[in-house]
């Protein structure tokens, strides 16, 4: 029996015209896709590799780790990498507990449910440079925050040139965010088995313990997914930023994006692959974490 | 019971906290349009003081207000009389935007049924390399984006971004998800009536996928219609920034003129969102998983 299915196999797997044929049609259903993406990533990320590890485009001697080191040692990389480290220790976690309560609310029976989530999820859709300018009118010296912070007798700053700038961008990162995150964790939540809440209703478990025991149990994969996918968003608040407080904000608002920008304004290629190739490992072991979180969860829930 | 009632109230005014702070800066944007330039200066003189310069009016601190004085028009006659260079700044969101679309969903389209249709390791292997480059951020891609564009002489024309944008993996990923839940019956069944696999394509595959093509379409919009890193580094030549990088740079003396001008570009994506929102739902839903 076992001879029998080995065999078949290895039948299967001869190139066989039928097998020739179906490869020669992936290929060529393939082949625009991956042709585009080898010249317009692939490629010349490659050549991104091989500069970060010369003296220049110009010079191609081979210098070891001398620019990796130089760029770790670059005070405006350092501050861009710290900056990123803190403003994801801040938004991450409040992207995730309220997305995940948003999306907890709107599986509640409130009227409008309907109607409150095209609110939240509307800001996904609003171009950041189209409001920008109410960011500005409420997070300015003079602005509407400050005001009503003098009410209560607080003496307001200047938002985005004081040690609380981040604090800014957390809410614009926020309002842009919270509806996907919100819209993923809707749909984990509604594929959690209905039996499993009944018996606990049945039961009259409270709905702390459900929540705790039952739905957070289901919900944990995507807990880490949009954690993840919220850490690699970090690294997109460039536009926030550049939009609201120009190519050169305060110190505390300088992302990696602007060091970039400042690098290809310079051309200096070293530098620019070298934070580069360092940028992509940084994101394939988040990528890898994200990855491994699907393998263990999935077959968790599943089994 | 009346703990529930108390549960409910609660909850609902939780979510109208939450949607009037969500609602409230474009609300604002698209109420402030309306405002006549003397009320602008009047409300924000003080936040952007150089329109203060000259003016008659200017109050010590800003005023954010909901609703105008005076409804007018002017701030959008002068934008479409007075300033055509918004006009054509949007023109150029629109055919550097509508491309992309168009070839990433189409080149996607091709690429997701050979993704779907043939398993192998060889194949599965290169999606999984598109996921991850899919993940990668701009501060990755731009350095290798800008050297092609470089090479082949691309750079400061729109191709800098068009080509990438079209061959960026995105909806490879999302299709092909889509395209794996077709059933492989339908496929046997073509077969033994001699469909060839381009008519598998086109007519079993794409009409399936018809909503999913939709929500791809409004995903990859509003990604480029937002677009920022990718003009300041590709396109060095003003006059072919789009608007989305060149609202920012709008004169102080025409704060006015800005929130027209930033109503008029949101417009696109709200119609669609409007009008697609359950597709857009659906596909950031799909999106919630890596794996194919």
């Amino acid at each position: 029996m076992s001879m029998n299915k080995s065999k078949q196999k290895a039948v299967a797997r001869r190139w066989t015209p039928e097998r020739r044929k179906d490869f020669l049609q992936s290929v060529a259903y393939l082949t625009p896709s991956v042709l585009g993406v080898l010249v317009f990533f692939v490629v010349p990320f490659g050549i991104v590799v091989y500069y970060s590890f010369i003296s220049g485009p110009a010079d191609p001697t081979f210098v070891g780790l001398k620019n990796f080191r130089e760029l770790l040692g670059n005070y405006a990389f350092q501050k861009a990498a710290t900056n990123t480290v803190t403003f994801s220790l801040m938004a991450v976690p409040l992207a995730v507990v309220l997305g995940l309560g948003l999306a907890l609310i709107l599986e509640a029976r409130i009227p409008g449910k309907s109607m409150f989530r095209t609110f939240f999820l509307s800001p996904m859709m609003v171009p950041v440079a189209s409001v920008v300018l109410v960011w500005q009118v409420i997070f300015h010296a003079k602005g509407t925050l400050n005001q009503f912070l003098e009410l209560f007798g607080v003496q307001g700053v200047d938002w985005l040139k004081s040690p609380f700038c981040q604090l800014v961008i957390v809410v614009l990162f926020l309002w842009k965010n919270l509806g996907y995150n919100m819209i993923l964790f809707m749909a984990a939540l509604a594929n959690i088995p209905k039996e499993l809440l009944e018996v606990a209703d049945v039961e009259g478990a409270s709905a702390a313990h459900k929540f705790f025991h039952i739905k957070l149990r289901y919900l944990s994969p995507t807990v880490l997914f949009v954690t993840i996918l919220s850490m690699i968003n970090c690294f997109k608040i460039f536009r926030e930023v550049y939009l609201l407080a120009g190519a050169y904000p305060y110190e505390g608002l300088y992302t990696l994006q602007h060091y970039m920008n400042n690098t290809f304004t310079s051309l200096n290629y070293q530098k620019l692959s070298a934070a580069a190739v360092i940028l992509a490992l940084v994101m394939i072991v988040l990528i890898a974490l994200l990855f491994k979180v699907e393998d263990i969860f999935g077959k968790d829930v599943e089994g | 019971m009346k703990r529930k009632l108390g549960r409910r109230i609660f909850l609902t005014m939780v979510s109208a906290l939450f949607a009037l702070s969500f609602l409230m800066p474009t609300i604002l944007t698209i109420s402030n349009s309306f405002m006549t330039q003397s009320e602008i200066n009047a409300n924000y003189g003080s936040v952007f003081s150089a329109a203060s310069s000259g003016q008659t009016y200017i109050s010590d601190s800003v005023n954010l207000k909901f609703i105008p004085d005076k409804v007018s028009l002017d701030q959008y006659k002068k934008t479409f009389i007075m300033s055509p260079e918004y006009l054509l700044k949007f023109w150029n969101s629109v055919i550097l935007v509508v491309p992309i679309v168009v070839l990433q969903v189409g080149v996607a389209a091709v690429a997701s049924y050979g993704f779907s249709r043939w398993r192998g390791r060889v194949r599965d292997s290169i999606f999984f390399f598109y996921v991850i480059l899919m993940l990668m951020p701009y501060q990755v891609t731009l350095v290798p984006n800008y050297l092609v564009s470089d090479w082949l002489g691309l750079l400061n024309t729109r191709w800098a971004i068009i080509f990438p944008g079209a061959f960026a993996p995105f909806s490879v990923f999302l299709l092909t998800k889509f395209m794996r839940r077709i059933p492989v019956s339908q496929i046997e069944a073509a077969k033994l009536d001699g469909s060839s696999e381009w008519q598998i394509f086109t007519r079993i595959y794409l009409p399936q996928c018809r909503s999913a093509l939709y929500s791809i379409a409004i995903l990859v919009f509003i990604d480029y219609w937002n677009m920022v890193e990718q003009p300041l580094v590709l396109l060095d030549n003003a006059d072919l920034q789009p608007l989305s990088v060149y609202l920012s740079t709008i004169n102080a003396n025409e704060i006015g003129l800005a929130f027209a001008v930033a109503t008029i570009y949101m417009i696109p994506s709200l119609l669609l969102f409007l009008h697609g929102e359950e597709y857009l739902v659906e596909g950031i839903a799909q999106s919630g998983s890596v794996k194919g």
